[in-house]
């Protein structure tokens, strides 16, 4: 049963999965219902449930989801349609990487939730600080990535495009790109799922709308079932776009896989 | 007419981390004529493959130079077409898109790519195996994938390295006759690299030796075997007094290529 690295079938990788949210639930739902912890503290499974049902249908709680969603995805997608070229450059010309590897290398270690008094400062309130928080968390972590993932081009194909006529252009294009792609879209769901952790943290700040800012409120009304329903949505959700962005890659890059 | 020539061709490696350089090929002189097949017949680290990326341009002589009809080589370009001991077939191309990757390079219109791929598939048995993408085929089907990839570009010569050190023997016999039928009717110029001495014999019109490292080249032996070959001919007297006398020049390279280990 426990030999290592031995494959698990596809029927018992789903029915232990799923086990272990069973066991959770038990253990959530053995603790707070027998009153070993008292409801001020943590919300039952039964009671989060109900609040979930009255947060969608009186406070309008989908039209929370998406400016969050909105914000993750936007502030995401013009971190990666700006990261993912240079990454490239950097990876694939050694100048380009000296060049810029040592400041995005320590632009990496800023971290994006200490930037938000600052950036209210400078955009204010709206949706343009939101969208540079998970701008600042994403881009430098992508830059980084997926310079090294370039930069671990396999030279005995390089070398094989050359013997075969392939010039600077065509090596870049033809070899690196396609070579590097499974690997540079798997970043890139790695880097969306940090990115809706950034997003929460933008909203517990001076928002006025999306989860963060739905949660931040229910603390205010002691309301545990809200706060927790607003956790377990969001981890819904990355779970969702997580599995549609693998699903994604795998068909993209059959022949990666 | 001489095509390659290959003129006091040396490489010595810098050593790693302070260590001392290593000599890989002693000052080489070689030449290929048009329409040849040589083969270069050699002990383990002699220098065949330092030998053989020179000529391909994807590594610089420490002395000496390359000529290619005449002209010095400076880096690879497509008028020599290399085969791999490893499997470099693009991973994420078709069998198709890989023996067309370098028509594409040259911006040849699509209809004449796809009569030269269906042409180069059909020569190397390829067929119904178009789509397929590399992880999808044995080493042999990818070796010979590799072989019409270098063929379909046309290059004045083929560059082969081992390409079939990592096959079975039965597959390994297949391709060899597989080459060989392919190269007496385009009598395309071959520099096939190996150690096997039924291979060098076998395909060869002529076989050169090389010295244990730092190798050069030490002796050639013309092979008079008639053209066509059958694979029957490893069985003549004539094949095997060739194999004699190899296994003698080979034996004792060996014998100083173990005595040099540390
Ligand atoms: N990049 C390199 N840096 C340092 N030394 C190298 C390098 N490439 C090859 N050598 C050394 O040069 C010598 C010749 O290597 P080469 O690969 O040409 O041998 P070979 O004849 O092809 O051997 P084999 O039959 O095992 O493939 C070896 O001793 C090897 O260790
Ligand atoms: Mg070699």
């Amino acid at each position: 049963m426990f030999e290592p690295l031995q494959p698990v079938s596809l029927r018992k990788r789903i029915v232990l999965g799923a086990a272990f949210f069973v066991l959770f639930f038990l253990g959530w739902a053995f603790f707070t219902l027998s009153g070993i912890i008292p409801p001020l503290f943590l919300a039952d499974p039964l009671a989060t449930l109900q609040t979930g049902v009255t947060l969608f249908v009186e406070f309008d709680f989908l039209h929370d989801i998406a400016i969050t969603l909105w914000r993750v995805v936007g502030g995401f997608v013009v971190a990666a349609i700006l990261a993912v070229p240079l990454g490239v450059a950097m990876g694939a010309f050694k100048p380009i990487e000296a060049f810029l590897e040592p400041f995005v290398s320590f632009c990496r270690y800023l971290p994006a939730s200490a930037f938000i008094p600052l950036l209210i400062l400078w955009a204010g309130v709206g949706e343009a600080q939101k969208l540079s928080v998970i701008f600042i968390g994403s881009v430098f972590q992508i830059v980084l990535m997926v310079a090294v993932i370039v930069g671990a081009t396999r030279r005995d194909l390089v070398e094989a495009a050359y013997t075969l006529g392939a010039d600077a252009r065509g090596i870049v294009w033809r070899v690196i790109v396609p070579g590097a792609a499974p690997q540079i879209a798997e970043t890139l769901r790695l880097v969306l799922g940090w990115a809706w952790t950034y997003v929460i943290v933008a909203e517990l700040v001076g928002s006025s709308s999306g989860i963060g800012h739905m949660i931040m409120d229910s603390q205010r009304l002691l309301d545990t079932g809200q706060m927790i329903f607003g956790i377990v949505c969001i981890g819904v959700i990355g779970l969702v776009s997580d599995l549609a962005f693998r699903r994604l890659n795998q068909r993209l890059y059959g022949w990666a896989f | 007419m001489a095509l390659l020539q290959v003129d006091g061709v040396s490489r010595v490696f810098a050593g790693i981390a302070g260590g001392a350089p290593t000599q890989a090929l002693q000052p080489t002189d070689l030449v290929v004529a048009d329409h040849d097949f040589l083969t270069i017949l050699g002990p383990s680290g002699c220098g065949k493959s330092t030998l053989l990326r020179i000529i391909a341009g994807l590594d610089q002589p420490t002395t000496g130079q390359v000529l290619l009809a005449g002209e010095k080589i400076q880096r690879p370009g497509p008028d020599r077409g290399m085969v791999f001991q490893s499997y470099t077939l693009f991973p994420w191309l078709t069998v198709r898109e890989n023996i067309g990757f370098g028509l594409r390079e040259k911006g040849m219109p699509a209809d004449l790519q796809q009569d030269i791929i269906a042409h180069y598939v059909a020569r190397t048995g390829l067929t119904g195996f178009e789509s397929h993408y590399p992880k999808m085929l044995s080493g042999g089907m990818q070796q010979r994938t590799a072989l019409a990839r270098a063929l379909a570009n046309d290059p004045k010569m083929l560059l082969l390295d081992e390409p079939f050190g990592a096959l079975d023997h039965q597959t390994r016999a297949l391709m060899q006759e597989l080459l060989l039928g392919i190269w007496e009717t385009d009598r395309k110029t071959v520099l096939f690299v190996t150690h096997d001495i039924d291979e060098a014999i076998f395909m060869g019109t002529r076989v050169a030796v090389m010295s244990a490292r730092p190798g050069r080249i030490k002796t050639q032996l013309p092979i008079d075997l008639p053209h066509p070959r059958h694979y029957t001919v490893k069985t003549t007297a004539e094949f095997s007094a060739y194999k004699a006398q190899l296994t003698e020049e080979i034996r004792a390279e060996s014998i100083r290529a173990a005595q040099m280990q540390p």
